[in-house]
């Protein structure tokens, strides 16, 4: 086809802005796609966009390819790698969409992006020396990956050796910059010219926005960024977004026939609700089905006060399943544990067997299978299912919706009712039993993560909240008392484990809830915020409101568990478990720490009746603006 | 829960007679208290044995000693550690009881009002 029959010949910049940023906002999709798949497919650019800017270097050009991305910020810790690109971010982008966000650590930058991306829906670009920076990023990026969230990472890199100046040029270049983290991330490129960058950051985008989502990196070249424009006309090609990967309708019709026919099947949601309409769909198919959902609560997938929800105790993660004939996992997170029974840590040896009901049928919806890798084992345990679908819940959920809707004949639906009704008593009984369990230590000191998690829920609820931090360090409280319902209210956990996640992603979710002017809260744990608590000079610099409660138990506490554990198991003194998992001696001042980055800060605070006030006084200041953190000195767990 | 309360009557006849000597002796729930403490007993179960998500409730078991011995000597396959004689002896063992026996009772959560939906 011809180039330039796409668009106009030679646009003008104003006018290519203004076309850029309409591709930002996310036009209609051109493709004949589902209601439920939108939200994922937008930013998308109208058309072909030419650009002549030849009395720029090439970062001009670079920043212009973001810009039609729809990239509302970029986080870095600068580096001079990329100090072209940082310059005309400021000077020819004028530091909007994307807005450079100051970043104390690469590490902050990616988990920013991460913690974004799961309130906004779509990847925050980052940028990082394609050495130092990534090693610095590398574990956030994992964190990432494992949790099937976009991120777009640029990374600063000198490829030709005659522009190295000097000693740290040489060793911050590197020849395959991606390589470290080619095992956890989509795809990468590294481009050599400006049409080449363009076109792989366009690709970039899509690969990332297409599910499963997962991190992608772009080498931005020190020498393309730095020297003028060469290329007569450079081109930004138009972004069209794939449609998620939908399910096999034969399979979804086989996997319907199982549901509606089962006696009593579950559905298991893992990282299922990849936009608003997955949190409906979810709960359409268990009301049509009346079937507990167990929600592994990585996303916001179900709402926990739904009279089919199925988890009103603590464990979450691992549900029990034995009492059902058939089971469907969406995209659910070590199947194969929640299914098997193992030797536990304080036994020798390995032993394991299923705990599902003989004959019960396994269905699995995931899109995973379309981009396994093999070094790092996020994938685990090969599951024996009776009906393996791949594709992505989400897309996929309408037609299994439909086609169990046909199966359902009126004497199906008595008996399914008569299902519903029995699951929505036992809710109701777990939620009043958890309201007795959190009463419990209730005016103890140091303070109950129940009693932390009351106190925050009766200032907040009649707000426009969002949780965005992992609650199963507080004995998922908040799940157990709160009213999750809304798209925002939860975002799941790090997706690695990996710590120091917390505290950096909270921060960049609370910047995508601040234009929505949602009430952020972050129940951040101690240890975690060790990590790199210069994010929180990030939130009072870019004045990102929040709220932070530092569930401190002055310990690494999962840790000091295993310890403890192991020692009983050898016969071995338990008294010494503190030892490297101890978080005091002395204390940790983490108000002072926050004071010090620009918070307005409170604690510790040890006395129950104290809390109450002090939420207060934060969330007053939160809602006037700015970042708070209180020090709460907290029971374990 | 039914697999518990299974074991929970295995070990509760199996430690039957060297219960009734455990239960006799005299327990001192302030060293209880500490051994709780330093034994990591807390760590799981809180410190007033509240429970969470790494261990269940301890506050106000119904329990006997028998049975609560039993389990903690020897748990099923689990996260639970092992609290042998040789890291636990028996009189510590009954301190630690005597003190999960002595944490007062909760209030109702009907007496509490940020607990009422």
């Amino acid at each position: 086809m011809d180039e330039k029959a796409k668009g106009p010949a030679v646009p003008d910049r104003r006018h290519f802005l203004k076309r850029a940023a309409a591709g930002g906002a996310g036009l209609a999709a051109t493709a004949p796609i589902a209601l439920a798949q939108q939200s994922a497919l937008k930013p998308e650019t109208e058309a072909a966009v030419e650009v002549t800017s030849n009395a720029r270097p090439g970062s001009d050009f670079m920043v212009d390819v973001f810009k039609t991305l729809g990239m509302e910020y970029c986080a870095a810790n600068p580096g001079s790698s990329f100090r072209g690109l940082q310059e005309s971010f400021i000077n020819y982008g004028k530091n909007t969409s994307p807005e450079w966000l100051t970043c104390c650590h690469e590490e902050s930058s990616v988990a920013m992006a991460h913690g974004y991306a799961k309130i906004e829906g779509k990847p925050m670009m980052i940028m990082a020396h394609g050495t130092v920076g990534l090693q610095h990023a590398s574990m956030a990026i994992y964190n990432a990956y494992c949790d099937r969230v976009p991120v777009y990472i640029v990374l600063g890199n000198i490829l030709d050796v005659d522009y190295r100046r000097g000693t740290a040029e040489w060793v911050h270049s590197v020849q395959d910059a991606a390589a470290m983290v080619r095992d956890y991330t989509k795809w990468d490129d590294m481009p050599v010219s400006l049409t080449h960058f363009a076109e792989s950051a366009v690709r970039a985008y899509k690969i990332s926005m297409t599910p499963p989502y997962e991190p992608v990196v772009l080498v931005a070249d020190g020498t393309l960024q730095e020297e003028p424009i060469k290329e007569k006309t450079p081109r930004i090609p138009k972004l069209v977004m794939s449609a998620p990967p939908q399910g096999d309708s034969g399979a979804v019709a086989e996997a319907a026939k199982l549901l509606v026919d089962a006696e009593n099947p579950v559905i298991v949601a893992g990282r299922v609700a990849r936009t608003p309409k997955g949190i409906e769909l979810l709960v359409e198919l268990a009301e049509v089905l009346q079937a507990r959902v167990q929600d592994q609560r990585m996303r916001m997938n179900f709402p926990s006060a739904h009279p089919l929800c199925g988890h009103p105790g603590a464990v979450i993660a691992a549900p029990n399943l034995s009492d059902h004939d058939v089971i469907l996992a969406l995209e659910a997170q070590d199947l194969w544990g929640i299914t098997h029974k193992m030797t536990g840590l304080n036994k020798f040896g390995m032993e394991s067997h299923s705990t599902i009901k003989p004959g019960a049928k396994v269905v699995t919806v995931s899109a995973i299978d379309l981009n396994h890798k093999s070094n790092y084992q996020d994938f685990g345990r090969y599951v024996e299912a009776d009906l393996a679908i791949t594709g992505d819940p989400e897309a996929t959920l309408p037609e299994l919706i439909e086609a169990c809707k046909k199966l359902i004949t009126p004497d199906r639906r008595r008996a399914l009712q008569e299902r519903g009704t029995k699951i929505a008593a036992e809710n109701q009984a777990g939620r009043a039993r958890n309201r007795e369990l959190a009463a419990i230590a209730w005016d103890a000191s140091p303070i109950s993560t129940a009693r932390l998690s009351a106190e925050l829920w009766a200032q907040i609820k009649n707000d426009d909240w969002s949780l965005v931090s992992n609650d199963r360090f507080v004995s998922s409280w908040p799940t157990r008392l709160w009213n999750f319902s809304k798209p925002y209210h939860y975002i799941g956990a790090q997706g690695g484990a990996g710590i120091g996640y917390q505290a950096p992603a909270a921060v960049g979710a609370a910047l995508a809830n601040k234009k929505h002017g949602r009430l952020t809260v972050n129940i951040q744990c101690d240890g975690d915020l060790n990590y790199a608590p210069g994010v929180l000079w990030t939130a009072a610099h870019h004045q990102i409101p929040m709220l932070n409660v530092v569930h401190n138990n002055r310990a690494y506490h999962e840790e000091r568990m295993y310890l403890a554990l192991l020692a009983a198991k050898y016969d071995r003194d338990m008294g010494r478990s503190d030892i490297g998992t101890a978080l005091n001696g002395p204390n940790i001042d983490y108000a002072s720490i926050a004071k010090g980055y620009g918070l307005y800060a409170e604690g510790p605070i040890t006395d129950p009746k104290d809390l109450g006030p002090a939420l207060k006084r934060a969330i007053s200041r939160v809602k006037a603006g700015e970042p708070a953190l209180l020090d709460v000195v907290t029971q374990p767990r | 829960m039914k697999t518990f309360a299974l074991l929970l009557a295995i070990f509760g006849v199996a430690a039957l007679a060297q219960t009734k000597a455990a239960e006799t002796k005299t327990s001192d729930a302030a060293n209880g208290q500490r051994l709780f403490e330093k034994n990591g007993c807390y760590q799981c179960h809180g410190y007033w044995g509240q429970g969470g998500v790494a261990g269940p409730r301890l506050n106000q078991t119904k329990l006997p000693f028998a049975a609560f011995s039993a389990f903690v000597r020897n748990p099923p396959s689990s996260g639970m550690p092992p609290y042998r004689a040789k890291v636990m002896p028996d009189q510590e063992l009954a301190d630690v009881y005597a003190y999960i026996k002595s944490i007062p009772a909760p209030k109702p959560a009907k007496d509490i009002p940020l607990l009422n939906p």
